[in-house]
């Protein structure tokens, strides 16, 4: 089939992938890309939201063509339990800027958008193509892959795998270890249509504003997950997810936990009306720092989820693979211009340009968090959103008890549910891995 | 598929094929992606799968099995990661094209 020989070929179009072939592309790099959905998008699920920052780096205008639902005004972080939420609002006018932070967008289409500059920049990209395998020299340097189209393997000087967080080609070809069921979320999520008229009337917002909501609490059934909705231009995002191990010992199934959380009395009326048209799910790495796996070797370049990146606790992970999409990608024209190999030791510069970006930055700071939430599921995602809860109701509700003895009662309920040390013990580990 | 998982005891039954039915698929027929290898007793990962698939696509059989059908498979490799251990599942991509095909993502 292709008996040519590429730069680099990249596996997998995702934000990762499009932002490494993008980059080469563009840098005049002769660059394949396999991807093996019919289009960009057509395997890919994401919220999903969209850090302008982290795309403006690598296509500056993108605002002129880009299919982008709604510009992120307000957001909204929930503690649940089962009939309330307590709220954190952040609503500022300021988000309508010139050039928003954030926008909510659709996948599919994004994804696709994104591949069609790929293919502008003068990349090769072949759809409807698994990669199968990669392919060594005898010193085990990665010199090309194998697809199941068959035909005789194709040759790179460099091998991008941007093939997501179910990455086989790497795992298979022991690159790196297969992810613990304990530090990969399985997210399900669906699309509801709505006019956009009724959403703006019900999000209290005006033309394209936006508005996410990222809710914890009972909704997870006692297991580490949180759930989501997000406005989109005509249709709402709306979808939960938790660690898989805590799935697996639980009795629950992902698509009732997502229609308890689409029955809860906050979220009901703002779906009220509207029709499903997609049901998707996903799994998302949520190992943090610690679950980084080796990132380069001879011939080849971790980006995206599959290399983990993905910031748990502020959900970010379409800006990181984007990051080190791009970053890996100059790593390699930098090598190339100086007609050096991408030998394991000279592709180490990807990990030191990485280690300087928030990236690493960020994941590094938050390293403790994922296992410590974790561990302490119960309190964290169970009952300190109970105990809140209760103690605004008791705060809020008035009927006749004097406000000394109420706050005694919310005092009690809290040292009934965990000890004052137990309390402060997590309070403490929190603070700790916040750092 | 598992027509019986609820999310818990008293809550109704959630049918996913209505929800599968939203989706596009190509589906590559009598070429499936994944396979149960043969087993007497299904380690408790794989018994697992019956509630744990976000698509149903997992049930038990009459003598104790564990089986799949894999035609409503959203391709998230749950499966897949929660019995590496065990090995009992074969699990592969479809190939180039075929599988699931989002809309919206």
């Amino acid at each position: 089939m292709i008996e040519e020989r590429f730069d680099a070929i990249v596996v997998g179009a995702g934000p990762s992938g499009n932002a490494a072939a993008y980059t080469m592309a563009r840098d005049g790099l002769k660059v394949l890309q396999i991807e093996r959905g019919e289009y960009s998008g057509s395997k890919n699920v994401q919220g999903a939201i969209l850090y302008a920052d982290a795309l403006e780096k690598i296509i500056p205008d993108f605002r002129d063509d880009a299919p982008l639902e709604r510009h992120v005004i307000e957001q909204r972080i929930w503690t649940m339990d089962d009939k309330s939420h307590t709220g954190m609002h952040y609503r500022s006018d300021d988000f309508n800027e010139e050039k928003p932070n954030r926008y909510t967008i659709l996948r599919a289409q994004f994804d696709k958008w994104f591949s069609a500059k790929v293919k502008e920049a003068g990349a090769i990209v072949l759809c409807e193509t698994t990669v199968t395998e990669l392919v060594k020299d005898v010193h085990g340097c990665v010199i090309g892959v194998r697809t199941d189209r068959g035909g005789s393997p194709i040759m790179a000087d460099v091998v991008i795998l941007a093939e997501g967080v179910n990455g086989l080609v790497g795992q298979r070809s022991g690159l790196r270890p297969e992810i613990a069921p304990e530090s990969v979320a399985l997210a399900v999520k669906e699309m509801h249509f709505l006019p956009r008229e009724t959403i703006e009337a019900r999000f209290n917002l005006t033309g394209n504003e936006g508005v996410v909501i990222e809710a914890m609490g009972t909704i997870t059934k006692g297991m580490a997950g949180t759930g989501f909705l997000y406005t989109n231009e005509e249709s709402i995002s709306v979808g939960i997810g938790c660690i898989v191990s805590d799935f697996a010992e639980s009795e629950v199934t992902p698509y009732a936990l997502l229609e308890a959380f689409k029955n809860h009395p906050s979220i009901k009326p703002l779906l009220a009306g509207s029709e499903c048209k997609e049901y998707a799910a996903h799994l998302i790495p949520e190992g943090g720092f610690k679950a980084i796996p080796q990132l380069v070797g001879d011939g080849w370049i971790v980006v995206g989820d599959a290399g983990q990146f993905v910031n748990a606790v502020h959900r970010e992970g379409s800006n990181l693979a984007m990051t080190t999409g791009r970053i890996a990608a100059e790593t390699v024209t930098w090598l190339h211009r100086r007609r050096e190999a991408a030998s394991k030791a000279n592709l180490a510069e990807y990990e030191k340009r990485l280690a300087a970006t928030f990236v690493m930055k960020d994941l590094k700071k938050y390293r403790g968090i994922p296992e410590l939430l974790h561990k302490n599921k119960q309190n964290f995602f169970g009952l300190y959103p109970q105990l809140i809860s209760k103690a605004m109701q008791t705060w809020f509700r008035v009927d006749g008890v004097d406000k000394k003895a109420k706050e005694k009662a919310i005092f009690q309920s809290f040292r009934s549910g965990r000890t004052v040390l137990g309390m402060m013990g997590d309070a403490f580990r929190l603070v700790r891995a916040w750092r | 598929m598992n027509m019986a998982a609820t999310v818990s005891a008293g809550a109704p039954a959630i049918k996913v094929e209505e929800k599968l039915y939203q989706n596009r698929y190509l589906v590559d027929a009598g070429r499936p992606h994944i396979r149960v290898r043969p087993h007497e007793v299904p380690s408790k990962g794989l018994l697992a799968m019956t509630h744990l698939c976000p698509a149903g696509c997992y049930s038990l059989s009459d003598s104790g099995q564990v089986e799949i059908s894999a035609d409503g498979c959203v391709e998230c490799g749950t499966c897949r990661i929660v019995t590496a251990k065990t090995g009992e599942i074969e699990w592969n991509y479809p190939r180039g094209g075929f599988g699931v095909l989002y809309k919206f993502g």
